[in-house]
């Protein structure tokens, strides 16, 4: 700790206002939400004000960074003593290294747009104050989480996010699906947050503290059990975060918020925050590789289950929600080969937060123009009404998709390479992965943008305003160059926090692996354009294809988790409320009614009658003289 | 000697024990409780005479006073009771079960 302050000390001064931060964002959900309706004039601009000034901040940060030496790049700021206690005790500490500054810059980078966005789309929502101080709120958790430099504060900033998002899948608290979605999304991440506190708690007995460094060093010196129980703790908690198989359920229904939300929250920033944990502890997953196995398992299961979902839904926002989970099955699969897919799990990470809000984002801006339709079957031929929207939509599905040259085509090829690299089979699923990915965009692409227009007449739709095209123009922008500009530079730069290999990334390089994933690409390109290249009927019949009802329910894993546990737990606490009734309620009141009918054949005795009270006494004072006689006769 | 008084005395005991619990006309309750004060006496004076002592004697003195006394005021409350309720009979007086209702009429 000692060496690490002194270096705090010799960091430059731009390290030690890296508190405001997290203090802006705060500043404005507390001004927000405090001052009522005198602020809502100013909510749009406070709220934009929020994460553009952090984003400013770490945009300075990220230059200081780059001009200082790479061992002094990571920077523990101490802040105050939070508690102490014998034997330790837990600092208020943010750590700005080479990994955090990375998702800073993401966070508030794509929040800044994303905000700009929400000022046209929520421009008539009558609580839109309270959702640019619940957006801030979001924002402030979420950096509290990535620059927390011990497991402790990153779990505030956890609850934080949860509470947030919660918070903001029940915006609209007035549509009953709205709140049973954002009850649903709380209690499923509630799952996995207690895996994260199991870690937290094994660490404090384990190491007495919860520092990544004093974690990291002294993982090496804890046996072989320990890190296998936190890699899975661990991993429990990033499942329920990022959306991953069993715990993924709660991620589709979150939809229910507004669009912005689901961008920023639900695919850009706070289902990543799996990933992060899980890239942040690789020191304790190096020593788990059976922890470190089961989370590349999961994520290559999720890959699927997410890209079958996305194809059979018809409801545009659910077939991103499902991308989103089949996106973050590849950082999983990534995160879990070790040092190999660490850099890549981040680079798609970055690539994915963008380019996914920004088909969030045109997704929100083809429901602002029909009136929030949601459903791809009453869309079509929407090229020719929202030609911009359509135009960044393209940029987004390219990336996506993993077209050549584009940021997604850099990120998700290193992982399928890597995967191959690791094992066959995994680089089979990944390359599959793939070839789905393509197929249910593509599908997505052409039902809502091309074909004959089956909206209904009364329906007008329109352009959105300029303030909600400029957002996406810039993420379509970014979603095309930013793999160029990250691909060559991104391997070295983390290697220092997050000790993965560096290899070499040439722009265009030429392997098998690559040709695997572009011709999974094509294949997938192809089918989708083959099977709705026609125009679609009006009101298409319901399907009769197995594998499409599978999907469409979410291949019954709702019930799945239904029968297996809401409904025993159902079950349970009727059970108990029965004990409670039947048993403790039914046992006080038998003592009392018991008091109540002794006291009714007491009462008997005081009739008033004066000869009965004459009998007592003889009776008693015939007692007593009897026991005095037997006493003597003793 | 001293036996067959304390044996006379129980008898009269037990005599005004049975009257004040059988009988319901308070005055022939009063006659009983004096039976039993007087067995008591017997008693005293039994036992002072065996003992050669006069605290006996003088105990029972006392307890002519107080049954004096006691008739008095009992029969006092009994005139009163009669001139309000026309009745002496001494199971309609149950006013002390505090229960409302429980006298067949009201004193006031």
């Amino acid at each position: 700790m000692l060496s690490l302050d002194i270096i705090a000390m010799q960091a430059p001064v731009i390290f030690q206002v890296s508190w405001l931060l997290i203090a802006v964002p705060l500043l404005v959900a507390a001004v927000l939400l405090l001052v009522g309706d005198h602020a809502n004039g100013v909510a749009p601009l406070l709220g934009v004000a929020g994460v553009a000034i952090p984003l400013g901040l770490a945009v300075t940060l990220l230059v200081t960074m780059l001009n200082l030496g790479e061992q002094s790049r990571a920077v523990t700021v101490s802040l105050y003593e939070w508690m102490s206690f014998v034997g330790g005790g837990v600092s208020f500490a943010l750590l700005i290294d080479q990994l955090s500054i990375l998702f800073v810059l993401l966070i508030t980078g794509v929040g800044t747009l994303i905000f700009i966005y929400s000022c046209g789309y929520m421009a008539d929502d009558p609580g839109r104050r309270r959702f640019f101080a619940l957006m801030n709120l979001f924002i402030a958790a979420m950096l509290v989480l990535v620059l927390a430099d011990s497991y402790l504060l990153l779990f505030v900033g956890w609850e934080g996010v949860g509470l947030a998002s919660y918070l903001l899948i029940g915006f609209w608290q007035h549509k009953v699906s709205a709140s049973l979605a954002a009850k649903k999304a709380f209690m499923v991440n509630k799952v996995g947050d207690l895996g994260l506190f199991a870690a937290i708690a094994l660490m404090f007995t384990q190491f007495g503290s919860s520092d990544f460094h004093a974690v990291n060093a002294r993982m090496d010196s804890s046996g072989s059990v320990v890190p296998v129980i936190m890699g899975f703790t661990l991993l429990l908690a990033a499942l329920a975060k990022s959306a991953q198989v069993p715990l993924h359920t709660w991620l589709l229904d979150a939809m229910e918020g507004p669009t912005p939300v689901s961008a920023l929250i639900h695919a850009a920033t706070m289902v990543t925050a799996g990933i992060y944990l899980i890239v942040r502890s690789h020191a304790i997953f190096a020593l788990a590789p059976s922890a470190s196995l089961t989370v590349t398992i999961v994520g290559a299961v999720t890959i699927f289950v997410g890209a079958w979902i996305g194809a059979t839904k018809d409801d545009i926002k659910k077939v991103l929600a499902a991308s989103t989970m089949s996106q973050l099955g590849y950082l999983m699969v990534a995160a879990g080969l070790g040092p190999v897919g660490a850099a890549f799990a981040i680079f798609h990470l970055l690539a994915h937060g963008v380019f996914k809000a920004n088909l969030f984002l045109g997704a929100g801006s083809v429901m602002h123009a029909t009136g929030g339709e949601t459903d791809m079957r009453v869309f079509g031929r929407l090229r020719r009404v929202l030609p911009w929207t359509c135009l960044a939509f393209f940029c987004g599905y390219l990336a996506i998709i993993g077209f050549p040259l584009t940021s997604g085509f850099y990120s998700k090829d290193h992982i399928i390479a890597a995967a191959f690299e690791q094992s066959m089979v995994t680089g089979v699923a990944l390359a599959v992965g793939a070839a789905l990915t393509a197929l249910y965009m593509t599908r997505l692409w052409l039902l809502t943008f091309f074909g004959a227009s089956r909206w209904d007449e009364d329906v007008k739709p329109h352009e959105s305003s300029s303030i909600m095209v400029f957002p996406l123009v810039i993420l379509g922008l970014a979603s095309l160059g930013g793999g160029v500009a990250l691909n060559a530079w991104i391997q070295g730069w983390l290697q220092p926090a997050i000790g993965n290999d560096v290899i070499a990334a040439p722009l265009i390089e030429l392997t098998w692996q690559s040709e695997v994933a572009f011709g999974a690409v094509t294949l997938g390109v192809l089918t989708g354009w083959l099977l709705y290249r026609r125009p679609l009927a009006v009101q298409p019949s319901a399907t009769t294809n197995p594998l499409v009802r599978a999907g469409a329910n979410e291949l019954g894993l709702n019930q799945a988790i239904d029968a297996l546990i809401v409904r025993p737990g159902w079950a349970l606490t009727s059970a108990v409320g029965a004990v409670e009734t039947h048993v403790i309620e039914a046992g006080i009141d038998g003592i009392g009614s018991c008091a109540t009918r002794a006291s009714q054949q007491l009462h008997r005795m005081q009739g008033g009658n004066v000869r009965s009270y004459a009998g007592v006494v003889v009776i008693g004072t015939v007692i007593v003289v009897a026991a005095l006689v037997i006493g003597i006769w003793l | 000697m001293t036996s067959e008084y304390l044996i006379l005395s129980a008898v009269l005991f037990c005599i005004g024990v049975g009257g004040v619990l059988i009988r319901r006309n308070p005055l022939v309750i009063f006659m009983s409780i004096e039976l039993m004060l007087n067995a008591a006496n017997l008693a005293l004076v039994t036992f002072a005479r065996a003992r050669g002592d006069l605290g006996g004697q003088a105990g029972a003195f006392f307890v002519m006073v107080c049954a004096a006394a006691e008739v008095v005021v009992g029969l006092a409350i009994i005139v009163t009771v009669f001139r309000s309720k026309r009745s002496i009979d001494i199971d309609d007086m149950t006013l002390l079960s505090g229960a409302p209702g429980a006298e067949g009429g009201s004193l006031a």
